[in-house]
């Protein structure tokens, strides 16, 4: 049997350094901000880098441009922020009956049966000056109608809200609104260059 | 008055570092251009993040401004970079990635919301031709 006194370690000093540890932490790190929209860029070919060929009917595209004073078009009409969402929705529930809006493709999706799905396609032109917030701006109202036209359809469908559902089941919504977002080449309103 | 005991104020410390330290993520880099993210509503939280390469486009901070001036910049890692090097810092991060994750990488783009599109665009070309085709553009949430 040795000594077993052990001689007693102030605890009082802890609280100190856990302190220094704490602040430490505070001023090397910054509060988690990595929130984003995912997108998905389309793969560059050699064919393709000019322009793409296939011709789409006029009917089946909303034109959204967006010049570089930040001022919104939507196909050709002058137009605000504000209005875009209700256009993209009314734009993307068409029944296909109307020949102003698009077309519709009866599919059959994965537990959902067959599908009424639009063929349209938002086109999101930009000039080299509009403002990345402008464009955020608007990439936001895009997917807010298409959040919340997935969102209804859940809600019909399944009596839940979109994030609620298990993941095949968000899948087939997905496939009942694709998400169809073309984005042209910027145009540049400080070269006066004639269109191709 | 009876004293008090302060001997749990260092379990009490302890918690708050460790919510401090799982909440908070280290600063990668200096950040050497200024960015103020656009707002938006319908974003995600990065799924994977030892997956993701950032780039920072923004107007250098105040420090640099006399010798960059205020024109936009790229900034990659710690230097300010031209469009012609993201292909090589694109190589650099999936080259650094296991051969597995390597189609999960993310480039996320951190960008001043007063850049110009054109910038943004010759960028997201860049990632086209060095077929970084995940990306995700950085915002803030904003209040209801």
């Amino acid at each position: 049997m040795g000594k077993r006194t052990v001689p007693e370690v102030g605890a009082g000093s802890m609280s100190d350094i856990s302190f220094l540890l704490l602040t430490f932490f505070l001023l090397t790190s910054s509060v988690d901000q990595n929130k984003g929209m995912a997108r998905r860029l389309p793969p560059m070919s050699d064919q393709d880098q000019q322009q793409e060929t296939t011709r789409i009917n006029e009917r089946n595209i909303l034109l959204v441009k967006v010049n570089s004073n930040d001022r919104l078009a939507i196909n050709r009409q002058l137009s605000d922020v504000s209005e875009l969402k209700e256009r993209v929705k009314i734009f993307l529930t068409s029944d296909g009956r109307n020949k102003e809006m698009p077309e519709v493709d009866e599919i059959q999706i994965d537990g959902l049966g067959m599908q009424v799905v639009s063929k349209g396609i938002v086109s999101l032109n930009t000039d080299r000056g509009t403002s990345y917030k402008m464009y955020m701006g608007v990439q936001n109202e895009i997917m807010k109608a298409y959040n919340e036209l997935r969102d209804e359809f859940a809600l019909t469908r399944f009596g839940k809200s979109f994030n609620a559902l298990q993941e095949e089941e968000q899948e087939a919504v997905k496939k009942k609104y694709p998400l169809n977002l073309s984005e042209a080449e910027p145009t540049d309103a400080t070269k006066k260059t004639g269109r191709k | 008055m009876g004293e008090f005991s302060t001997s749990s104020m260092s379990d009490i410390i302890f918690m708050f570092l460790f919510f401090f330290m799982v909440t908070t993520t280290m600063r990668d880099s200096d950040m050497m251009v200024i960015i103020k993210l656009p707002e938006a509503t319908e974003i995600a939280k990065l799924d994977r993040k030892d997956l993701t390469s950032y780039i920072n486009i923004g107007s250098p901070t105040a420090g640099y401004q006399a010798k960059f001036g205020t024109d936009t910049r790229l900034q990659l890692n710690d230097s300010y970079k031209t469009v012609d090097d993201i292909r090589d810092f694109i190589a650099s991060e999936r080259e650094s990635l296991n051969e597995a994750d390597r189609p999960f990488m993310t480039v996320a783009l951190r960008i001043d919301e007063e850049t110009h599109m054109g910038v943004v665009t010759d960028v997201k070309q860049e990632l086209r031709r060095s077929s970084a085709l995940k990306i995700s553009y950085l915002a803030r949430r904003s209040g209801q």
